[in-house]
């Protein structure tokens, strides 16, 4: 890379590179590489390690749902049940968090006394700095106690849509308060990335609409959803990406199973993430390798997720 | 709007006829706050009458009949715009409300199950020699272990990090930009397990099988810290007005003199916030910890590349894998320690911030 093709406002080339400039550059473009060079090597070594167990299993890996990997030979072990988890957990957690995140943007934005809004979004940013682990102990030693008579509620009164069927769970350690928590560990990062497209819609948008007599609620459907799209699906985006993998809140409410169940009120569920934790300190033989293996359906997803999320970024930049 | 009140209306043609109030058809500016302390009131009444007072319930119908009441009484006296405003304006104050519930049910059980046991022995005592059950022992060998794996992942995730973001912002054209760009975003959404499993998987072929310790953690911490820090920093650094950088060509000041004294110095305080923020994501990880440093540590280890390594997430996962009352109290008050140096860094970082903030103007 040269000085001439630098960015446009690069100062005028001289006729000789200052020595400084060109180790600076270096330095900045070996960062950026070192961390393609990480990102491959995580997906190498996982595929590395996740072959002996991959080629010696004896059932499908994508689709069974039995995990005997913890022997010397012949493991039989697929993650077509935990798949499931991963993903049912992450759609209830999404669905959940992002109608309110936008909310608490918008009130952070638009509707909270000034004074008070930047204390307002600091206690926002203090929810995701909460450690999942405390989540999770507060998902078993708080939430889930709460939630038993709401579901019983749920079960009696909803039990007719097969997601609600009872009966409802007696410890309240399903896949509902496992997507609640994680709602809530979710909701921060959407709010933040929101937040901060809504900081940047032009003040000339919302003024145009206001004066042409918008009520604040029309001037934000009119100027700054539109303009804030981007922000809340990459917001979203980001979100999903940490229920997806989230692991210790998953690992500490639902017990160790490969059911799968559309049940949201009964136990069975279980997440790739959780599986692994709770798996790996008792992994013998193949496992360790096998839950490496299951690791890496783990990171296939949330790469798909990414580049989705991303594509549909990318559009909605080009149309507004 | 009120402002057109200001307009005297003067002893114009229309003295005789009836001034029409430009007030009329709203409701009144206190209309919101009495209806909000009335309808809390009633309802606090009626559960009180039903004696089945709960908060939780409470906070629900209060803001379910304020939401009710107001809606209806808009569209009666003022229009159906006006209406959908003021419902769309009670809704996003109780998706407000909503994320603060978990917030102070979160600390206040926290802080209420961990005070029984968060003292100063606690915080100066290890597990070296206690038995899970008995009553004693403390979280001292996982603060140390998590403020020595923290740092380290720290030391190597800010250079890395905020030198890409220069990159990015500031040498990077065409393709290769969009490719580190799309890849750091990829990296964002790395589940820390898997990090946890890299390291893993890249310690068995370095290392041979079995071989955990501080520096495993502190790597694969690292590999999540890095994306969070480039991501950050690039924000802050595309904040930098572009005339600033104008400004030093101008002077004919070299380019790296202009990003560490001009571009870097300018947005300092959102770097720092940016990476204070990276490491409260970071410090509270516990899944790539167990797979990489450890989870039976019980001794005071202060040495990254000797041995397994005890941190205070660890510390409240094992506990409660032990199941015990005591192990419960312990976790506990683990938690309010970890959540205490969270807090500390969040201040940390807002105090950081202020004070290298450029002075504007």
């Amino acid at each position: 890379m040269t000085t001439t093709d630098a960015p446009t406002v690069a100062p005028p080339p001289r006729g000789r590179r200052r020595i400084g400039d060109v180790v600076f550059a270096g330095l900045a473009q070996g960062s950026g590489i070192l961390i393609l060079v990480i990102l491959a090597g995580v997906a190498a070594f996982l595929i590395v390690q996740a072959w002996p167990s991959l080629s010696a299993n004896t059932a499908n890996f994508i689709t069974d749902r039995s995990w005997d990997a913890n022997v010397r030979e012949n493991p039989a072990f697929g993650v077509g049940a935990l798949a499931f988890g991963t993903v049912l957990a992450a759609a209830i957690a999404l669905l959940l968090a992002t109608p309110v995140a936008i909310g608490i943007a918008l009130f952070i934005v638009y509707y909270a006394p000034r004074r008070l809004a930047s204390l307002l979004g600091y206690l926002v940013d203090l929810l995701a700095a909460i450690p999942s682990v405390v989540y999770g102990l507060w998902g078993i030693g708080f939430l889930a106690p709460q939630l038993v008579p709401v579901y019983e509620g749920m079960a009696r009164n909803l039990g007719w849509i097969p997601l609600f069927a009872g009966p409802a769970s007696t410890s309240a350690r399903t896949i509902l308060t496992a997507g609640i928590v994680l709602a809530v560990m979710i909701l921060p990062i959407i709010t933040a990335m929101s937040r901060d497209v809504f900081h940047q819609v032009p003040q000339g948008h919302r003024e145009a609409a206001l004066a042409m007599g918008a009520t604040r609620w029309e001037m934000i459907r009119l100027a700054v959803l539109p303009f804030g799209r981007s922000g809340i699906v990459g917001g979203a985006m980001l979100g999903m990406g940490r229920a997806l993998g989230e692991t210790m809140a998953v690992a500490m409410i639902l017990s160790p199973s490969l059911a799968v169940s559309w049940n949201l009120l009964q136990s069975g569920n279980q997440t790739i993430a959780g599986h692994i934790a709770l798996q790996y300190p008792e992994a013998t033989g193949y496992g360790v390798s096998a839950l490496i293996a299951a690791g890496l359906v783990l990171f296939a997803i949330t790469l798909v997720v990414n580049m989705g999320a991303r594509y549909i970024v990318a559009r909605g930049n080009k149309e507004s | 709007m009120s402002l057109t009140t200001a307009q005297p209306a003067g002893p114009g043609p229309g003295a005789g006829a009836p001034r029409r109030d430009l007030r009329s058809g709203s409701l009144p500016r206190y209309f919101p706050a009495a209806l909000l302390a009335s309808s809390a009131a009633v309802v606090a009444g009626v559960l009180l009458a039903f004696s089945s007072f709960g908060f939780v319930l409470w906070a629900v119908l209060t803001a379910l009949s304020y939401t009710v009441i107001v809606v209806a009484a808009s569209a009666r006296v003022e229009s159906g715009r006006k209406a959908v405003d003021r419902l769309v304006t009670s809704l996003v104050y109780i998706c407000f409300a909503l994320a603060m519930l978990p917030l102070v049910s979160v600390l206040w059980t926290v802080l209420g199950n961990g005070l029984a046991r968060f003292d100063g022995y606690f915080l100066s005592v290890s597990m070296n020699g206690v038995l899970p059950s008995m009553d004693a022992g403390g979280a001292y060998h996982a603060i140390v272990g998590t403020l020595a794996i923290t740092g380290m992942a720290t030391l190597i995730s800010v250079p890395v990090g905020v030198m890409t973001a220069v990159y990015l912002v500031e040498y990077a054209r065409g393709r290769m930009k969009r490719t580190i760009m799309f890849f750091v975003d990829v990296m964002t959404g790395i589940p820390s397990i898997v990090a946890g499993l890299f390291v893993v998987a890249l310690w068995i072929i370095l290392f041979g099988p079995g071989n955990t310790n501080g520096a495993a953690g502190a790597l694969s911490l690292a590999v999540l810290m890095i994306p969070v820090v480039v991501r950050s920093s690039e924000e802050m650094l595309r904040l930098v007005p572009q005339d600033l950088r104008e400004a030093s060509y101008a002077l004919g000041v070299p380019k790296w003199r202009t990003i560490t004294k001009v571009v870097l110095p300018t947005s300092a305080a959102g770097l720092t916030t940016g990476i204070m923020l990276a490491i409260a994501r970071v410090i509270g990880e516990t899944a790539p910890l167990i797979l990489t440093a450890g989870s039976s540590a019980v001794s005071i280890n202060w040495n990254l590349f000797d041995g397994q390594m005890m941190s205070l997430p660890v510390f409240i996962y094992s506990q409660v894998r032990m199941g015990g009352a005591v192990n419960y109290e312990r976790a506990w008050a683990a938690a309010l320690t970890l959540i205490l140096v969270v807090m500390l860094l969040f201040f940390l970082a807002r105090m950081i911030g202020r004070l290298f903030a450029p002075k504007s103007r």
